[in-house]
């Protein structure tokens, strides 16, 4: 097989002179003194001059090395890789909608604040939820900003407390948002069925600790049945609950986190509600909350008044704003759009579809991968390599060698209560086709893992670049170019 | 395989025990679930760390984890060569990646810790699992 060869920088097939289009001569008068005063670059250094041809090639070709949801299942656990249908693309980059400058009057934007008003109530009746502030501009911030409710209404109650509770099976944001918010974190421990340990809860569930933080389902995939009993414990003891709603696509339509006894919940609009978000963003992270809470919410507050929308800043107890206008706005159109076109039932069916292909998945590969935790799953499962280890074959191994039939692997090494695991979710919009592709090439490389392990050590084989170096990249990050002298 | 001068943490931290003070690292066992290492936080030299408090952290191209106090004392002397060469914890766990010496406060702290033996027997069980 002959290797690919490199695609250069853009930089490096620069030449001077080359450019992609000629304007005709200016034959208008030349106003120079409208930019008077004004700071101008002469020019930028070493921009790249290259030729039409070359810059829709060259950015052609990277495009085509690069792998999407467009193209197959994406089964990383914990981030919902879900296909994201192209109307609410469509929707989204509508003028009225994308061409609304954020400081335009309320008066001219009423369609723009009716949306965002319409998705706060379906997420209000999603979740059991009684008020959403849409700003958090992703899930970690929607944390920070949900712990910061509970600690002003705890101030205002005179006690903010020190500790926040997280299970070991939470997500690995959650420590680092109640650490900013000020709090010592105390780890609960899983029981042997990978749900949160009631008698270790109820221990630690002092008047010393604010709140516990759940990941519901949790990151095993499995669903915290006692959920009721443990918000009992922590509302007894004057604490409040706070959801991660990150694996809320395991729930929505069946099951609400209000109900559970949830005070502050973050949803995860890019996640389960479809919006692009394999390049890092944007992102969205409503924060949801029990009626009492609600003072308490970031300003402004959309309110309604006379038929007309406003916005509402004489919020006294509010913890401030937590990003500049109204979040990150085309998602939340998005969301609105993906939830209007599917409708109740179509909400349902995400998680009733999301938990059957998680399980489809889990049964078929359980004799070929090994599962820790035997607990029923919910929209993701977690394996791990123990069995391919006898062989030498670690996680890493598997997940390169994915690459080599055509498939994202899953997320690696976390949850870390799961030693060497491989976390899969295929979420709702994957075939019976799709997931048994996925089925094949797994159980394909359990086979070679006994057979031919040497093949799994050196994959990826048919990709553009093999392993890379990850501890060079972490520790001599090489994050622009420079021109040789 | 685990020296037998030393003594173990079930957090999978080693501890050999130097006139009154504690020569602290993370063992083999550790590094190896880490896997490659890339940095390690140091603890301030004179802090005052409890019983199983955090005193450093460990970044692997995995995960990022806190090293705890086996002991508890006072901070003596960390390794400095780790600032350049993080994989000696990889390379040398027992020995030349070493993290921290502390100066113990209670040697009772010690009893908690478990023999090479022990603490082998201890990793056959969490294999198991």
């Amino acid at each position: 097989m002959i290797k690919e060869i490199r695609e250069p920088l853009v930089f490096e097939i620069s030449a001077a002179g080359k450019r992609a289009g000629e304007l005709p001569a200016l034959d208008v008068p030349v106003r120079k003194d409208l930019l008077a005063g004004v700071p101008l670059r002469r020019e930028i250094e070493d921009f790249p001059e290259v030729s039409e041809t070359e810059v829709t090639r060259h950015f052609t070709r990277l495009s085509q090395k690069n792998y999407c949801v467009d193209m197959g299942i994406y089964p990383l656990g914990s981030c919902t890789m879900k296909y994201n249908p192209k109307v609410n693309e469509r929707l989204s980059a509508h003028p009225a909608f994308a061409g609304s400058h954020p400081l335009l009057p309320e008066e001219l934007v009423q369609g723009n604040l009716e949306v965002l008003r319409t998705l706060e109530r379906f997420l209000r009746e999603i979740t059991g939820l009684d008020a959403f502030t849409l700003q958090p501009a992703a899930g970690a911030h929607g944390e920070l900003a949900g712990m910061m409710i509970i600690r002003a209404a705890l101030e205002a109650r005179g006690d903010a407390r020190k500790i926040v509770l997280i299970p070991d099976s939470a997500h690995g944001t959650n420590p680092s948002s109640a650490h900013i918010c000020g709090y010592a974190v105390k780890e609960i421990k899983s029981g042997e069925d990978g749900t949160i340990d009631v008698a270790a809860l109820e221990a630690a569930m002092t008047g010393e600790v604010a709140a516990l933080m759940v990941t519901n389902p949790n990151t095993l995939g499995v669903f915290e049945s006692d959920i009721g009993l443990i918000a009992g414990i922590v509302h007894a003891k004057g604490g409040f609950v706070y959801m991660d709603g990150a694996n809320m696509n395991a729930l929505t339509g069946v099951a609400r986190p209000g109900d559970m006894g949830v005070d502050v919940l973050h949803l995860n609009l890019h996640k389960t509600f479809s919006t692009p978000h394999g390049g890092g963003g944007p992102g969205s992270g409503p924060v949801g909350v029990k009626k009492e809470l609600e003072p308490y919410l970031p300003v402004p507050v959309i309110a309604e008044k006379g038929g007309r929308y406003v916005l509402d800043f004489d919020r006294p107890r509010s913890i401030g704003r937590v990003r500049a206008f109204f979040g990150n706005f085309s998602v939340l159109v998005r969301a609105l759009c993906y939830i209007m076109s599917l409708g109740p039932e179509g909400v349902r069916e995400i998680a009733e579809l999301a938990v059957l292909n998680a399980n489809y998945i889990r049964k078929s590969l359980e004799g070929d991968y090994h599962l820790k935790y035997a607990t029923p799953s919910m929209h993701e499962c977690v394996f791990s390599d123990k069995l391919q280890k006898e062989h030498g074959i670690t996680n890493l191994d598997i997940a390169k060698r994915l690459i080599d039939h055509g498939v994202h692997p899953p997320t690696m090494s976390f949850p870390l209560i799961v030693p060497g695991a491989l976390m899969i979710e295929p979420t709702e919009t994957e075939s019976r086709r799709d997931l048994d592709l996925f089925i094949g090439a797994m159980k394909a490389i359990a086979k070679e893992a006994k057979e031919n392990p040497d093949v799994l050590r050196a994959a990826p084989h048919v990709t553009y670049v093999g392993r890379l170096d990850e501890v060079g990249a972490a520790k001599n990050p090489v994050l622009r170019w420079e021109k040789k002298p | 395989m685990y020296p037998n001068d030393l003594r173990y943490s079930k957090d999978h931290e080693w501890v050999k025990v130097e006139g009154g003070e504690a020569v602290v690292g993370i063992t083999d066992f550790a590094q190896h679930q880490l896997g490659d290492i890339i940095f390690v936080e140091l603890p301030p030299v004179g802090k005052e760390l409890e019983l199983k408090q955090s005193l450093g952290v460990v970044e692997s191209v995995k995960s990022v984890s806190d090293i705890y106090a086996p002991v508890s004392g006072v901070v003596a002397a960390v390794n400095e060569s780790l600032g350049q060469a993080a994989d000696l914890l990889n390379k040398d766990p027992h020995g030349q990646g070493w993290i921290a010496r502390i100066k113990i406060k209670d040697a009772k702290d010690l009893d908690g810790l478990l023999s090479a033996a022990d603490y082998e027997k201890f990793l056959e069980g969490l294999e198991r699992s």
